[in-house]
């Protein structure tokens, strides 16, 4: 299975980005090979608007089943959803942090929007 | 002749200037016509108390996919520069209320499985108010998309009147949409730190739409000399200064009109309004020099 995780950096010891549609990138991890992979977000860090949807339609695109996050806002989470993305939110510390979390299965998966939407 | 009346800043004095300077206007024989862009808090009708004749509703075309003949090209999405609609694993998902109405989704879908559904944004008014003809519009309460019945109020628009634009305050895409294809943009500033900030990106802002413009100076006197030492500096054209006189401040809280109120002061508007005349006049010699000149260096019509 694939999980993103919204990163500051490019590797695995980088920080988790707290934001989602904003996030410098996403490191897209395959539990079944433990091999990951990054994918910049430039392009939609500095969108004036939707950043949310387009980082959601990078992280279905990519083929991720869960998504690993600080914050989602309203129109993110609703893309994800409608995708069959499981969201989980409130996570920091470094990527490999988030992932030992994530497969020992101590985060809990969120059922909604944690922050309202940015306007422009 | 299209004057629109911005600044960077709010409360410097926009409404105040562009009441009185169509009124001014009308009283020198045109015919003028008032529209009132700053849809999200207009304010211009409580000076001018136009009698409102006619309501119109706005809406903004979002599209609807028809998912029997939608593929998931994804062509919409690419097209979408506000992410309204995208199509995402295996779905095409719509967000109507980032969508700005343009079209392009309907435009750009080769299976013609896009139909328009309209999004009420807000309504726009007419009117007359005493010789002015008026037209202002009221965005929906908690509505965010106000270009679309900016746009609408501008539709009024009928260039052979002077049209006199009270546009909303800030840089952004409402002002952009107000001031774009007028013949001039007053900003209006005050003489603070806040005042000269802003005037500085409205200065921006215009220069990029390459329009004439010019500033005036409200409350001079108040503060410092800095904004007209920035105009100096700039080569800015200061087309009036009006002092920080408390008398205005007191006719403009009862939403009387300055010229009737403190007649002394009409003056002053109509020497701004000959001012913006002269200086589109100018403007348009200059751009007939450019093109005859361009038409010459490039061999005419050969």
């Amino acid at each position: 299975m694939k999980i993103a995780i919204t990163t500051a950096g490019k590797t695995l010891d980088s920080p988790v980005d707290p934001r989602f549609g904003r996030a410098v990138g996403f490191i897209i991890y395959n539990s079944d090979t433990q091999e990951h992979k990054y994918i910049d977000n430039q392009q939609n860090m500095n969108a004036p608007q939707g950043a949310g949807i387009q980082a959601a339609k990078a992280v279905v695109d990519a083929g991720a089943e869960a998504l690993i996050t600080g914050h989602c806002g309203p129109k993110a989470f609703m893309a994800l959803k409608s995708a069959g993305i499981k969201v989980f939110t409130g996570a920091d510390g470094t990527v490999q942090e988030v992932i030992e979390k994530f497969n020992s299965g101590t985060l809990t998966e969120t059922q909604g929007a944690d922050v309202s939407g940015h306007w422009f | 002749m299209i004057i629109a009346i911005a600044s960077g800043k709010g409360g410097t004095g926009k409404t105040t200037v562009a009441t009185n300077l169509a009124l001014a206007v009308r009283d020198m024989g045109y015919t003028v016509q008032f529209l009132d862009c700053d849809v999200e808090e207009p304010n211009a009708h409580i000076f001018l108390k136009p009698k409102i004749l006619s309501q119109k509703k706005v809406a903004v075309s979002t599209p609807s996919v028809d998912k029997e003949k939608c593929t998931l090209c994804g062509k919409c999405g690419e097209v979408c520069q506000f992410s309204a609609i995208t199509v995402m694993g295996g779905l095409v998902l719509t967000f109507p209320e980032l969508c700005h109405g343009c079209g392009g989704c309907f435009n750009s879908c080769p299976e013609d499985a896009i139909s328009e559904v309209g999004r009420e944004v807000g309504v726009i008014e007419r009117g007359t108010a005493s010789g002015v003809k008026f037209t202002h519009g009221r965005l929906r309460i908690s509505e965010a998309m106000s270009p679309p019945l900016i746009r609408a109020v501008k539709r009024d628009v009928n260039r052979s009147d002077v049209i006199v634009i009270d546009a909303p305050p800030g840089t952004s895409c409402p002002v952009i949409q107000s001031v774009k294809g007028s013949d001039y943009v007053l900003l209006v500033t005050e003489p603070t730190p806040f005042g000269l900030n802003d005037l500085k990106l409205a200065v921006e802002m215009v220069r990029e739409l390459g329009i004439t413009f010019g500033v005036v100076v409200n409350r001079a006197g108040m503060g410092g000399r800095m904004v007209n030492g920035y105009c100096d500096q700039e080569g800015i054209e200061i087309v009036s200064e009006f002092p920080d006189d408390r008398r205005i401040a007191e006719a403009y809280s009862r939403g009387r009109i300055i010229i009737e109120e403190l007649p002394e002061y009409r003056m002053n508007f109509e020497h701004l309004f000959r001012d913006v005349q002269a200086a589109i006049r100018r403007q348009k010699t200059d751009d007939e020099k450019t093109w005859q000149r361009t038409f010459n260096e490039t061999g005419g019509f050969s």
